[in-house]
């Protein structure tokens, strides 16, 4: 069955089976690749991407489902790499990714969250991210990149509970700065 | 984590979905979030030959006061519900429970409808609509009808609904000023209830406490003849068939039941 | 001005960020065809017969394998292991774990894969299945009847334990304790593809953490030359050691690919990772600890019996490491232990961030609170008092292990300082005395471990190019630490190039034919001294050709933005121009010929509804000194990775089996992964003791979170339930355990 799509801003078209999930539409057939898959549960949101501006689990929609609809994927959010979206730019900011595999799920559940909730609140922030994974991270940075991306200050938020480590009373070794500023 | 095939159709009326439904039967599945249908057609649980889109009819998509009722469409999801204004004043117990339903993609997409279809113990807001009392509003071939919600989930996973028919709309009665409350108790925030106690106007309904999203009746009665929150929070697991599995044993679920609906019953007094 | 201790921006970012990374099943390969595996549903069973014919015959099915089609000889997995226990690449006559490959399918479309696998049919016939690790040991049901024994291996396993160790010691506590079972669970599952080319070489692309290990293995049991085959490392979508080592499934896909004169390529789903992709923890512990009622601990064993699952593997040499590091930071007269590894009707155990050494830590740390309850002391204070002293090192311990350096006092005084350790037990008083349904519990850990103990030596090239780039080459595999920024660092801290010019490679074994990969906190100490070595000697070799050319005394020479300058003039040449005249590169080897031992110590806080059971971790100070810090951007991540998975460990995780040995949380929606509102923001003190072993002084902070907010979380819940009587509580601290240990306790 046809598919038209828009994604990205641009117009997509294709021959699709039924069963081809929006997750693969994206990735195989129009070789968007950022959006990935991590599990087959709906759990881990790492193929998170904004539909008609909300936030969905593009692994449990079908293309078929999405037929007319406007699709926003990371290389339409941030496509360039030099000049990256304010959400993507605050996940770099504060070393809010590692190996990057939840990353545009994780962002794009981020642009969702705080389009609902421009300035959330350290739970609102957790509790807005349940549906995403990731296990490099631990959380604490990618809290702090959305919080930051939302105009708050990270260190500041809720007493102080995100504030980076401090580098008081340590000795620089040889070579080494104590941290701050390159 | 691929469905079996199967051939689809979107129909662009409500009637023409009936038509489809009364056509195929047995062999079709309705997809409306599809966040319940398309995680066990991806399993290969269930695989029907022909999948019914009817996530898009915007006629099955509101909420809005008819006379003593809030009349919300089968279509409208949970992040609608969690949004609303209207539901807000009317029955905050139904706005607050779809808060709380997996995570904000998924509230994107689940609906009332497919919800309470879908009839799962575990789910969060067939027991709200139990407790909230009202009906469901089903339409087939044969017309339309309202099934009372204490009518409406006869199993695990069953309920009236005809093959032939659909769920059109819910109807709960306007509660805006009565106390209310909801408890869930999970072990991840994402997590199914383990035991979730849903309390609005004195009535009571309990998730995953057996086959069905079920009334604690014995607590409501206690209540009813003036007993103390206590001591009628402590009958609130009789007459329940709890499941027991990795998360809970039978009798921690009735322990969390007592200790869960005298928690809620406290704050819906307040 | 220095760059090493300061906070960059990863260089890898703006790319992750925007196209997204590029992961294996993101490669482009042109007519590969995808491999679907059909796996055993039985824990244990003789394969009767296998049906392809439906398959064969399935809509774009291009070839279905069986065993019988296999002409590999089986591999034993882990040298060590027993070697009757030995796995096949596709299941020949028995299964012994559920998950394990039966039969593969090939397919032009990927969706064509699971509905011809489908059509598979595979006649098991039952066998009894074994799964608790006691039951194993008796040996009643073997998983290789040839081996006559389910003991793969052991240490000391067979030695009898001294009926006196414990003599002179006014109290001694013993206790059984589970280190239960992970899956490791990384974002990305396991994935490869194979293309062979025309001149008789395979590539081989595969989500690893050591590609030039895989490579040999893979050569090794495909029997062909090393030099054949050419591994790559797209990038990783996370590995905490399951991803070290090849995995048969690779080998497999490159058999396939020959076999069928096409590209083949394999990504797993979530549902085949939790029970194909190794797994980790999986031990029973006995733990005796004895002493006096002052305080002081004279004796402590600690007997284990390892799960290695059905077949052997890293995990069977393991618990050599929970052994070394038995004593931990503690100075104890007398130390015992052993370890016995069994296989069980599961999947096989390896390596899970920690990797033995949070196996130790834990029981120890349990140990010296169950000590600490017996004798009604401050569980801090039981522990300050059997601390090994800074003037002690370098010592080597009670357990083998060469400890370098450390200050394990001053970490815990910094961290019960920080959290406010006698303001938080009064709260904890009164909140008892109250008998609030909210309790509060502080757990304490102090904790030591090996890092760098595997392989010593590393390699690294540093080129610079004509055009003023520079390529550096690492033996060491990044999958989210971040190398590509460190790296460019120690070489820009030497070549004064900017980072954004510096391009860090790994993983190609065309490019690196010499590496041990990322595991067991290695990298920096090995691999990035490696990095600053050769930028170091490179930085001599332009000085010497820049003498020559400028006419200047090496002496007068200094390195400036790219250039050789004559100090305190302009006579200059750059980097690049050098680089024109003639290729400038060095390779280089660092041995650092020991591992080190970063340190620590961390508080957790608990808030228990007692009347619930839910538990949760409000609050986590933590100290993981790891030396001098080269990026703290990157250290301070590692160290919220690692706590995180502590954490979980403690209270939500569980990899379980049920009795006839199906996995019961085999998914994201069953396992106890955590999301972020499961968990705290983490406060991290910095510490930074450095290491004689190396000349940066910087040991491996990859894996340190994991090892201390385990027992400090698990230690915090418990004990705010001590007043209710409880003493213990086994790993996960779910709330249905919670729950029932307090009821138990009434």
């Amino acid at each position: 069955m046809k598919v038209e799509i828009t994604v990205n801003g641009a117009s997509t078209s294709a021959d699709v089976e039924p069963r081809l999930l929006l997750a693969h539409y994206l990735r195989d057939v129009l070789g968007l690749k950022a959006t990935n898959i991590g599990c087959d549960t709906t759990s881990c949101g790492a193929c998170t991407v904004l539909l008609d501006g909300e936030s969905v689990k593009s692994c449990t929609l079908l293309a078929a489902q999405v037929d007319g609809g406007e699709v926003t994927t990371l290389e339409g959010l941030s496509p360039d790499g030099a000049d990256l979206h304010p959400v993507a730019a605050a996940f770099r900011t504060e070393h809010g990714l590692q190996c990057g595999f939840c990353t545009p799920g994780m962002v794009m559940a981020a642009v969702g969250l705080l389009s609902e909730n421009p300035k959330p609140t350290e739970r609102e922030v957790r509790e807005g991210l349940e549906g995403n994974l990731c296990r490099c991270t631990g959380y604490h940075n990618i809290v702090r990149a959305v919080i930051a991306a939302s105009g708050q200050d990270p260190d500041e938020v809720q007493g102080g509970t995100l504030r980076r480590a401090s580098t008081e009373g340590v000795e620089a070794a040889p070579g080494f700065s104590t941290g701050d500023g390159a | 984590m691929i469905p079996v095939g199967f051939t689809y159709e979107r129909p662009e009326t409500l009637d023409a979905a009936l038509a489809l439904l009364a056509e195929h039967g047995d062999d079709a599945k309705v997809l409306a979030g599809g966040h319940s249908l398309l995680p066990v057609m991806k399993l290969r649980l269930a695989a029907p030959e022909l999948v019914i889109d009817i996530g898009r009819l915007g006629e099955l998509r509101y909420t809005r006061v008819d006379g003593d009722e809030l009349a919300i469409g089968a279509g409208t999801r949970h992040h609608d519900l969690a949004t609303s204004d209207v539901v807000e004043a009317e029955a905050p117990l139904l706005g607050a429970v779809a808060r709380t339903v997996g995570d904000p993609q998924v509230r994107h997409r689940g609906t009332l409808g497919g919800s309470l279809a879908h009839a799962d113990p575990a789910s969060d807001l067939p027991a709200a609509v139990l407790a909230l009392g009202g009906a469901i509003v089903l339409r087939g071939p044969r017309g339309e009808r309202k099934v009372p919600v204490e009518e409406f989930f006869t199993g695990l996973f069953s309920t009236a609904l005809e093959p032939d028919e659909l769920v059109v709309e819910i109807r709960v009665p306007r509660t805006g000023s009565a106390g209310w409350a909801y408890e869930k108790f999970t072990r991840r925030a994402n997590d199914w209830a383990i035991v979730a106690v849903a309390v609005v106007d004195g009535r009571v309904g309990l998730v995953n406490m057996g086959s069905t999203a079920l009334r604690a009746s014995a607590t409501e009665a206690a209540l009813a003849s003036g007993a103390s929150i206590p001591d009628a929070a402590a009958l609130a697991d009789q007459d329940t068939d709890p499941p027991g599995d990795l998360a809970a044993t039978p009798a921690y679920r009735r322990h969390l039941a007592r200790v869960l609906t005298r928690r809620a019953l406290t704050t819906a007094a307040h | 001005m220095s760059i090493m201790g300061t906070r960059v921006v990863r260089v890898e970012d703006p790319a992750f960020l925007s196209r997204g990374a590029r992961y294996t099943d993101d490669l482009d390969l042109v007519g590969a065809l995808h491999l679907t595996l059909v796996r055993s549903p039985l824990a244990h069973a003789r394969i009767e017969a296998i049906d392809v014919g439906e398959a064969r015959s399935a809509p774009g099915v291009v070839g279905v394998f069986t065993g019988a089609d296999v002409d590999l000889a089986p591999a034993l997995l882990f040298g060590g292991a027993n070697d009757k226990m030995v796995r096949q690449f596709l299941a020949k006559d028995v299964v012994r774990f559920v998950g394990e490959p039966v039969a593969a399918v090939l397919t032009e479309e990927a969706y064509q894969g699971q509905d011809a696998a489908d059509l598979v049919e595979v006649d098991y016939d039952p066998l009894p299945v074994v799964i608790d690790l006691k039951a194993a040991a008796t040996d009643e049901v073997l998983l290789f009847p040839e081996a006559g024994t389910n003991t793969s291996n052991g240490f000391d396993h067979e030695k009898d334990l001294d009926p006196n160790l414990f003599d002179g010691c006014e109290v001694v506590v013993t206790r059984e304790l589970v280190n239960q079972r992970l899956a490791a669970s990384p974002l990305e599952t396991r994935a490869a593809a194979a293309e062979w080319g025309e001149d008789g070489r395979v590539t081989l692309w595969c989500s690893t953490q050591n590609a030039q290990d895989t490579r040999s293995e893979v050569a090794g049991w495909l029997g062909i030359d090393a030099a054949q085959l050419r591994v790559i490392t797209p990038d990783v979508g996370g590995g905490f050691g399951a991803k070290i080592g090849a995995d048969p499934e690779f080998a497999l896909v490159v058999w396939l690919a020959k076999q069928v004169g096409r590209p083949v390529r394999w990504t797993e789903t979530r549902s085949e990772n939790m029970t194909g992709m190794v797994q980790g923890r999986a031990q029973l512990q006995t733990v005796t600890i004895g002493g006096d009622r002052d305080g002081t601990v004279r004796a402590y064993r600690l007997d284990v019996l390892q799960d290695a699952g059905a077949y052997p593997r890293l995990g069977a040499v393991l618990p050599m490491f929970t052994r070394m590091m038995a004593p931990a930071v503690y100075d104890i007269e007398r130390v015992e232990s052993r370890a016995r590894v069994l296989v069980t009707n599961t999947t096989s155990v390896a390596a899970y961030r920690g990797a033995g050494r949070p196996e130790a830590t834990a029981a120890i740390e349990r140990a010296m609170d169950l000590f600490a309850a017996e004798i009604g002391m401050d569980p801090a204070e039981v522990r300050r008092r059997n601390l090994l002293k800074p003037d002690q090192f370098p010592l080597t311990t009670k357990g083998g292990a060469p400890y370098d350096s450390g200050e394990y006092e001053k970490a815990l005084d910094k961290v019960l300082d920080a959290v406010g350790y006698a303001d938080l037990r009064a709260e904890q008083a009164a909140r008892r005395e109250r008998g609030d349904t909210m309790q509060i519990g502080i757990g304490v850990s102090v904790f030591v471990e090996i890092t760098g103990g595997g392989a010593f030596k590393e390699s690294a090239a540093v080129e610079v190019h004509p055009d003023g780039t520079v390529t550096v080459l690492t033996g060491t595999s990044p999958h989210g630490q971040g190398h590509a920024t460190a790296w460019a660092m120690l070489a820009s801290e030497h070549l004064d190039i900017p980072v954004e010019k510096i391009t860090v490679k790994h993983g190609d074994t065309d490019l690196i034919p010499r590496g041990s990969g990322t595991m067991g906190s290695r990298s920096l100490q090995t691999g990035g001294v490696a990095v600053y070595q050769a930028a170091g000697e490179l930085v001599e070799v332009a000085k010497q050709r820049a003498a020559d050319l400028l006419e200047a005394n090496v002496d007068d020479l200094v390195v400036e933005r790219g250039a050789v300058v004559v100090r305190g003039t302009d006579t200059a040449v750059s980097l690049a121009d050098l680089a024109e005249r003639e290729k400038l590169r060095v390779d280089t080897r660092f041995d650092s010929g020991a591992p080190t031992f970063p340190f620590g110590a961390h508080v957790a806080v608990a808030l228990v509804d007692v009347e619930s059971g839910k538990a949760v971790i409000d609050k986590i100070v933590t100290i993981d000194d790891a030396g001098p810090v080269l990026n703290p951007l990157l250290a301070e991540g590692q160290r919220h990775g690692g706590i995180a998975q502590g954490i979980a460990q403690a209270l939500l995780e569980e990899v379980v089996y049920d009795e006839d040995g199906n996995p019961v949380t085999a998914t994201f929606a069953d396992y106890g992964i955590p999301s972020a509102a499961e968990l705290p923001s983490f406060t991290l003190l910095d510490m930074a003791t450095p290491t004689h072993l190396n000349p940066l002084g910087v040991k491996g902070i990859g894996e340190a979170g994991t090892i201390g907010a385990t027992p400090a979380a698990q230690s915090a819940v418990i004990d705010a339930l001590a007043h209710l009587g409880v003493r213990h509580i086994d790993m996960p601290l779910t709330p249905l355990r919670v729950w029932e240990a307090i009821e138990g306790a009434k």
